[in-house]
C-alpha cells in the first residue's frame, strides 16, 4: 500500500489505450463540431488518407513515423488550404482526387519499399491497444494545447464560421484563424488515426458532432456534448472490444454510431 | 456638418477577362443616402466588397475616415442547419454587442419575440430584420446594406426602406445601400448610382430615372413590369418588355 491506490491501476494494460482515446475524443468532438459548420468532413477525410503516403515517406526515411504523420497532415493541409475559398462542387472532387490518389499511391509505395514491414492494419484501422506511455503523453500535450487555443480563439472561430465577412469587417484575422483551425485539425488527425485508423478518423470528428447537434441550442453546448459523446464511444469501444474481442477501432466508431442514433430518438430533440 | 466617411478614386477591378469594375469613384458623405443600382453581374456587391475592404481592386485608392464604424448587411448568410445559434447569439458575436444594445434594437425593430429562437426557423423578413439589428449594434457612422434578403416580399422591402430615413436621422449615419429596383427606393435616396461595370450615371433619384443611360440599361431589363403583364400579354410579352415603363407611374410622366 505504500505505493498509494493508485499503483494498481497503472498494471492494467488497458489503462493506457483508454486514457489516450478518451483524451482525444475530447478534443475530436469540438473540432468535429467545427467540421460539420464549416462543411469540411471531406477534408478531414482527405488528411487523413494523405497521411498514409507520409507514414510511407517516414518509413523510407527512417525517421519517427509519428512524426513524419504529423509533420505530412500539417502540410497537406496547409496545401489544401487555398482548396476552402473555392467553389464547392469543383473543390469536393478535386478532394476526392487527392484523397483517394494519395491514399493509393502510399499502399503501393508500401508494397515497393523492400524488406520493411509495418503493421498496414494498424494504420487503416488503428491500433488503439498497441499505444505506449509515450503516445499518451504527446496526446496530453496536443489536446491541451489545441483546447487552449480553441478557447482563447472560441469568438474568432465561431465568428468567421458564421460569416468569414462579417467577421473580417469586425477585425477578426479570418485568415490566420483559418489556418489556425486547419492546423489543429491536421494535428488531430494524425494523432486519432492511432486510435481509429485512416479509414474511420473522420468519424471520430464528425459523429460525436453529430450527435450532439440534436441536444443543443448554442455552439458552446454541442462542443462540449460532441467532446461527451465522443469520449462515451471510446469509453464504449473499448469495453465491447475486451468484451467480444472485435476491433478496437471499429468498436469505437460503431458504439458513436449508435449514440447518434440514440440522440435521433430523443423525444425533445432541437428542430434540424 | 457634414464630413467625407468614404471616398472612391478610378477603381478598377478585372476578374477572368471581364471588366468587373471600370474606373468607379465615388464619395459618401455622413447624412446622405446613396443608392447603387444595375443589372445582375453590373459589379455592385464587387464594389461593395472593394469599399469595406473584403476584396482589393486592382488599381485605384479608397480612402476612408480614420476609425471608421461601418455596419454591414449582407444579403444573406449561408448558416448550416447543423450550427445551433440562436438571434443573440448570432447578435452577441458582433463587434459591440452587449445586452442593453441587442435589447434597444430588437425593441426598435420589433422583433424581441425573436431573441431567443433558433436562426434556423426565420423568415425572409425576420432574418433581414436580425441582420440590419447586427449591423446596427456598433452604432455605424456608415451603414452598408446589401440587397435585401431573397425570400422577402415587396412590402417588407417598402417598410425597409421606410425605416432607412429614420436611421439615417436617429443615428446621422451615411447609407449605402444596393437595390434592383429604383422605384422602390426613390423616395428614401439621397443619390443614385446607375452601375454597369463603370458609372452609367448618377445624382437625384428623379434625373436618374429620366436619364437615358438608364432607360437603356433597365428598359430591355424584364423587371417588375414583366410580371404585371404576364397575365393579359402572353402573345406579346416581348414588346411590353422592351417598352415596358408604362406601368410605372414615374415613367408615364416622362
Amino acid at each position: 500500500m505504500t505505493d498509494g491506490l493508485m499503483a494498481p491501476l497503472f498494471n492494467h494494460w488497458w489503462l493506457i489505450p483508454l486514457l489516450t482515446g478518451t483524451l482525444l475524443a475530447a478534443i475530436t468532438g469540438p473540432l468535429g463540431s467545427f467540421v460539420v459548420w464549416r462543411r469540411m468532413a471531406f477534408f478531414g477525410d482527405t488528411l487523413a488518407h494523405g497521411a498514409l503516403l507520409g507514414i510511407t515517406l517516414g518509413v523510407i526515411a527512417d525517421i519517427n513515423l509519428t512524426l513524419a504523420l504529423t509533420i505530412s497532415c500539417v502540410g497537406l493541409a496547409l496545401l489544401l488550404l487555398p482548396l476552402q475559398n473555392r467553389s464547392r462542387i469543383s473543390s469536393d472532387t478535386l478532394l476526392g482526387i487527392v484523397s483517394h490518389s494519395t491514399l493509393a499511391t502510399g499502399l503501393v509505395a508500401l508494397s515497393l519499399a523492400d524488406g520493411i514491414r509495418v503493421d498496414l492494419m494498424g494504420y487503416l484501422f488503428g491500433d488503439l491497444l498497441a499505444v505506449e506511455l509515450s503516445d499518451l503523453l504527446l496526446v496530453v500535450t496536443a489536446v491541451l494545447a489545441i483546447a487552449a487555443l480553441m478557447s482563447w480563439q472560441w469568438h474568432g472561430l465561431l465568428a468567421s464560421t458564421v460569416s468569414p465577412e462579417l467577421a473580417a469587417i469586425d477585425g477578426h484575422p479570418v485568415k490566420a484563424l483559418n489556418i489556425l483551425l486547419i492546423v489543429m485539425l491536421a494535428l488531430v488527425v494524425a494523432l486519432a488515426m492511432k486510435v481509429v485508423g485512416i479509414l474511420l478518423v473522420s468519424a471520430l470528428l464528425i459523429i460525436p458532432a453529430a450527435t450532439a447537434r440534436s441536444l443543443s441550442q448554442t455552439p458552446a453546448q454541442m462542443v462540449l456534448l460532441a467532446a461527451l459523446a465522443g469520449m462515451l464511444s471510446v469509453m464504449g469501444g473499448l469495453w465491447a472490444s475486451f468484451q467480444w474481442d472485435t476491433p478496437a477501432g471499429p468498436s469505437v466508431v460503431v458504439t458513436a454510431a449508435g449514440l447518434f442514433v440514440i440522440s435521433l430518438l430523443n423525444p425533445k430533440r432541437v428542430q434540424q | 456638418m457634414t464630413e467625407t466617411l468614404l471616398s472612391a478614386d478610378q477603381l478598377s477591378l478585372k476578374r477572368a477577362h471581364k471588366q468587373v469594375l471600370d474606373n468607379i469613384s465615388l464619395r459618401i458623405d455622413s447624412g446622405r443616402i446613396i443608392t447603387l443600382i444595375g443589372p445582375n453581374g453590373c459589379g455592385k456587391s464587387t464594389l461593395i466588397k472593394v469599399l469595406l475592404g473584403l476584396e482589393q481592386a486592382d488599381r485605384g485608392r479608397i480612402h476612408r475616415s480614420p476609425g471608421l464604424r461601418v455596419g454591414y448587411m449582407p444579403q444573406k448568410l449561408s448558416l448550416d442547419q447543423r450550427l445551433p445559434l440562436t438571434v443573440d447569439g448570432l447578435l452577441k458575436l458582433a463587434k459591440g454587442a452587449d445586452n442593453q444594445a441587442i435589447t434597444n434594437w430588437l425593441q426598435r425593430l420589433s422583433i424581441e419575440h425573436l431573441r431567443h429562437q433558433s436562426v434556423h426557423g426565420l423568415s425572409g423578413g425576420e432574418w433581414q430584420r436580425v441582420l440590419l439589428a447586427r449591423a446596427l449594434l456598433i452604432r455605424p457612422q456608415l451603414l452598408v446594406l446589401d440587397e435585401p434578403v431573397q425570400g422577402v416580399d415587396v412590402q417588407g422591402q417598402m417598410e425597409l426602406y421606410q425605416l432607412i430615413p429614420t436611421l439615417r436621422d436617429e443615428l446621422g449615419c451615411a447609407v449605402l445601400m444596393v437595390s434592383h429596383d429604383l422605384h422602390l427606393v426613390m423616395a428614401a435616396t439621397d443619390e443614385v448610382i446607375c452601375l454597369n461595370g463603370h458609372v452609367c450615371c448618377s445624382g437625384h433619384p428623379d434625373q436618374v430615372s429620366i436619364d437615358p443611360a438608364y432607360l437603356q440599361l433597365f428598359g430591355s431589363q424584364p423587371a417588375i413590369a414583366h410580371y404585371t403583364h404576364h397575365h393579359d400579354h402572353h402573345h406579346c410579352l416581348d414588346g411590353h418588355i422592351a417598352t415596358g415603363t408604362e406601368t410605372n407611374g414615374e415613367h408615364s410622366h416622362d
